[in-house]
């Protein structure tokens, strides 16, 4: 199946992308960011939550389905 | 009759009328940080003509804030924010009630100030601050109007309101220290936080009028290069709450600081330091550079190389570092630090200051 990756702010800069589409099997979101950190080993020094679909998810939701997959990093500045 | 002429083109809104006019004026906002993002919340709260405006920030206006801090100009340059924002403010609106509190916000005057007002508008520029509002909200039930922002990206939320998640629900923990830059460090186009302040505005108005869907529940990431909004949902997360409150008794002795991994490096006086008798000195400058400050028989150990010379002393012993002005003996500390050292300090201005300060005493 394929999945929409979605990178914002410093997790842009650290995979030089902010969309790309990515083939996978049916893989939890903790196999997904593994692989992920596996290819932008940049991202292994950030910290940020995953969504699916819009919708905030913990590390063991399974991924079944094409979905759309955000990485979302805290922001500090103001 | 003046006030129903000043927020006539509001209350003519079927929706707010002299009734949401009236919930403005007896309502209390305060702004933490009135910086990029809390200029703009101010400027509009202030306009809307909410009662009481509270605004906390010990920080002095620069030049370099006035191109994103719009309610500065030239001549506050120098002035306390608070005092500045205050001072422009009260010619915006001269009806209502604005209170500043020209020091830094702390465990210790935190849950006092909330308590004072309704909602709380976080408008800080740092981790350690956002995890203190974030938590003193929970503590003292008030909701929190969430504003941040990182290069041309900002976010927005409400947390703690009708039972909706908090930001730790939302991130629990700090990331680790200098894993997220600042504004100051990356830079920041000013019209961003105009942009983010203002929602955080208009969410304070929502939540006040009761109009419309506040943002709660619900993380906004805004990208100002595509001008694309997303919001992603956002679940409470009960354990995150629970934990706030289960320590609330020991808020005021908390340290956000070391939450956030921020290490205290302690400077010393050069005048000070030449007169300490049984610490380790390290001269942590390249071999070559001078002036050499003899009289403190250092032991010469540049910064490149520190790492590697850790295990020779012993980590209960006084050391103090310098370089030649401070900033590579900060940085030196700092890996002392790391690495379990208890009683390291540097020199403030390095060996120029402590020559200067030797050549002061031998005349």
């Amino acid at each position: 199946m394929q999945l929409t990756i979605k990178y914002f702010g410093m997790l842009a800069e650290a995979t030089s992308t902010a969309e790309e589409r990515l083939q996978t099997d049916i893989c939890s979101v903790a196999d997904l960011l593994k692989k992920l950190k596996n290819q932008y080993p940049k991202l292994h020094d950030k910290d940020f939550k995953v969504a699916i679909n819009q919708e905030l998810v913990n590390n063991n939701y399974m991924i079944n389905n094409e979905v759309e997959v955000a990485l979302l990093p805290p922001f500090a500045g103001g | 009759m003046e006030a129903n002429n000043r927020y006539h083109r509001q209350i003519i809104l079927p929706e707010i009328g002299t009734l949401g006019q009236e919930k403005l004026a007896t309502s209390k906002v305060l702004v933490i940080g009135a910086g990029g993002l809390g200029c703009p919340a101010l400027q509009y709260l202030v306009a809307a003509g909410i009662g009481t405006i509270g605004i906390v920030d010990f920080d002095i206006v620069e030049t370099s804030n006035l191109h994103r801090q719009i309610l500065y100009g030239d001549g506050s340059i120098g002035e306390n924010k608070a005092l500045a924002a205050k001072n422009r403010l009260e010619d915006l609106n001269p009806t209502i009630v604005i209170n500043a509190y020209p020091e830094k916000l702390t465990t210790k005057n935190a849950i006092s100030l909330f308590s004072e007002y309704d909602i709380i508008v976080d408008g800080s520029d740092n981790f350690s601050t956002r995890y203190l509002v974030n938590d003193a909200c929970v503590i003292t039930s008030k909701p929190l109007v969430y504003g941040a922002i990182f290069k041309y990206e900002g976010q927005v939320s409400v947390f703690n309101y009708q039972n909706g998640p908090t930001y730790r629900c939302l991130f629990p923990e700090p990331p680790k220290a200098g894993s997220v830059p600042s504004c100051s460090e990356i830079g920041v186009l000013g019209v961003l936080p105009g942009i983010i302040g203002s929602l955080q505005a208009n969410e304070v108005l929502k939540i006040i009028l009761e109009l419309g869907d506040v943002l709660s529940g619900k993380l906004l990431m805004y990208d100002s290069l595509s001008t694309r909004f997303s919001t992603f949902s956002v679940n409470r997360v009960d354990p995150e709450i629970s934990k706030v409150l289960a320590v609330q008794e020991d808020f005021e002795t908390m340290d956000y600081q070391l939450l956030c991994g921020i290490k205290t490096v302690v400077e010393i006086l050069p005048e000070h330091a030449l007169t300490i008798k049984n610490a380790l000195f390290i001269d942590v400058r390249e071999t070559h550079e001078q002036p050499k400050i003899e009289s403190l028989h250092p032991k010469y150990i540049p910064l490149n190389t520190l790492q590697k010379e850790l295990n020779t002393f012993d980590n209960e012993q006084e050391i103090i570092v310098f370089c030649q002005s401070g900033v590579r003996s900060k940085k030196a500390v700092e890996i002392f630090i790391e690495h379990g050292f208890k009683h390291v300090s540097h020199i403030k201005g390095g060996a120029i200051a402590l020559y200067e300060q030797q050549t002061l005493k031998e005349v």
